[in-house]
This record gives structure tokens, sequence and C-alpha cells, in this order.
């Protein structure tokens, strides 16, 4: 990946090497951002064809939904790359808590 | 390697954004950040699904009569591209082409700015139909959540600006790069809650 610190003795080997790992790294951007694209007119066309219960069309969105989440978390963000094993731990605390909250207010509150 | 240090193309490190003790602490505390930001946006979501279309009088509009897709879909695009261009803008400032950068981050900002004035049009459009911020519990989440989103892209919007402004003529360093570099994960995380918020708000307040 990107960003380790790459050494093989020969500065004009490790620049091309980086640059050919940064622009292969760009390609898998632009990659995710086609399948994000697709996921989002997926969503889309699923609420605006009519013929589907609110049953399938909600979790069957949710779920769209959090692919493309997780395309932008690791590939927009890097949290792919090394070195993130902190930001995970932040990210997946504050989902749970988020998770927790969102669960209890939609089951066992009611107004 | 220290802040002040100038860089060639060939002596750029491959992680400019944790290249120095601080810019390993200000990644560090923005990854910390995003964690708390995501609990508040739960909660914001939270509130508005238990409050959903709770309305005072049948005369105010639901969440199924006023949402439309073509505006929803126009406002996804624009934020959605403008994730990519913030990921165009770390790829040449990986490169160090600064030049490139500051276009592509020009284009975010453009394409954010877009994004916003859709959404000043959509929340007016929304008040001459009777859909208020005081009108209903269903109006005051409603405006709460959303409106908190969009504030985090007008400010992310005055952030971007400010790194352009401020770093200009100074070109890349150790010192700006990082900064750069969390604002890009400001960015892409405004798009992570647009995309909570397009599902959950106006997809799933469409199927009813």
């Amino acid at each position: 990946m990107a960003d380790q610190q790459l050494n093989s003795g020969n500065p004009r080997v490790d620049i091309e090497y980086r640059r050919r790992k940064s622009t292969e790294e760009m390609r898998y951007q632009v990659v995710s951002f086609t399948l994000m694209i697709f996921l989002t007119l997926i969503a889309f066309a699923a609420v605006a064809v009519k013929g589907f219960t609110a049953w399938f069309t909600v979790p069957f969105i949710i779920l769209l939904a959090v692919v493309q989440v997780i395309f932008q978390l690791y590939y927009f963000m890097h949290m792919s790359h090394k070195g993130h094993e902190a930001p995970s731990l932040f990210l997946y605390s504050g989902a749970l808590v988020g998770a927790v909250t969102i669960l209890a207010f939609t089951t066992i509150i009611w107004w | 390697m220290h802040a002040e240090e100038k860089f060639t193309y060939e002596t750029w490190p491959a992680a400019p954004e944790k290249a120095t003790l601080e810019a390993k602490n200000k990644f560090l505390g923005f990854w910390f950040f995003l964690g708390g930001e995501t609990v508040l946006f739960a909660s914001l979501f939270a509130t508005y699904l238990a409050l959903k279309d709770k309305v005072g009088d049948s005369g105010q509009p639901l969440a199924k009569e006023l949402f439309e897709l073509p505006l929803t879909f126009v406002a996804t695009m624009l934020l959605l591209t403008s994730s990519l261009t913030s990921v165009y803008a770390m790829y040449h400032m990986k490169n160090f082409a600064f030049k490139k950068m500051m276009v592509w981050l020009g284009l975010t900002a453009l394409l954010g700015a877009g994004f916003l004035g859709l959404e000043v049009y959509e929340f007016s459009h929304y008040v001459h139909e009777g859909h208020k911020f005081t009108s209903s519990a269903f109006g005051s989440a409603f405006y709460t959540l959303v409106g908190f989103h969009g504030g985090h892209v007008a400010f992310g919007l005055l952030w971007c600006l400010t790194l352009m402004f401020r770093n200009g003529k100074r070109g890349l360093n150790l010192y700006n790069a990082p900064k750069f570099y969390v604002f890009s994960l400001y960015w892409h995380f405004i798009d992570v809650v647009w995309v909570f918020i397009f599902t959950v708000v106006y997809l799933m307040g469409m199927v009813g």
C-alpha cells in the first residue's frame, strides 16, 4: 500500500514504483466511485419503480447504503491501508453507540 | 523530517499526512472526532425516525407528500462527485502536484456550494408548503437532522476555501499537507452521512 516506506536503495526506482502504486490506487478509487454511483441508482430506482412492498424496499435500500458507506470508508478514506487500527476503533465504537441509540428510539420509546 | 523543510517531487514522503509528529496527532485526533460525529448524527437519525410524520393537525404535509426524487437525486450526485474530486486532490497531494491539487479542491468546493444551494431552495420550498421547524415534531426533527448536515457542508466549504487562500502561495510542505488530508477526511465523512440521509429520510420517506 502507498503508506509503506519503500526502499530499494535506488531513489529513481523507488519514485517510479511509488508513482505506479498511486496510479493503481487511483484506478481503484474510480472503480469504487463507479460502484457507488451504481448503488445509488439502484436505490433510487427501487423507490421510483412501483410494485415493491415497503417490507422489501426499506431493508434493501438500507443494505445498499451500508455497502456504499463501506466503499467510502475503506477506499475514499483509506481505512483499508495500514495504520488505521485506532481510526477503526473510534469509528466502530461510535457506530455501536449510534446503533443502540437508533434501536432504542425506534423500538422501546413511544411518543 | 520537519514541517518547514523544502521538498521536491523526489524527496516528498510517501505518506505526508503522517510524516511529522503533529501530523500523526492530527490524524488520530481527527478520527476520534469523527467517531464522536457518528454518535451525534446517529442520535439525530434516531430522533428523526421516532418523530417522523408526527404532525399536530392533518392539514400539515407528511414525508410522502413533501419529498421529491429528482431534487434529492441531483443533490446526491453533486455531493458524491465532490467526494471523488477530493480523492483526486489527495492523489495529487501525494504526488507533490500542488497546482493540480488546488484545482481539484476548487472543484470540490464548487460542487459543495451547488449542493448547499439546492438545499436552501428545498427548505424554502418546504416552508411554503407549511413544513416548518416549529410547525410540528416532524418538522423539528427533519430540519435538525438535515440542517445539521447542511451546516457541516457549509463549514466544510469555508474550511476548504480558507485552506486554499491561506496556503495558495506556500506550495506543499509537511505543515499544510496534513491539513489538506484531514479536510478530505471530513468531506468524505459528510458524504457518508448524506448516504444515510438520502436513504433513511428521503427514499424511506417516499416509500411510506
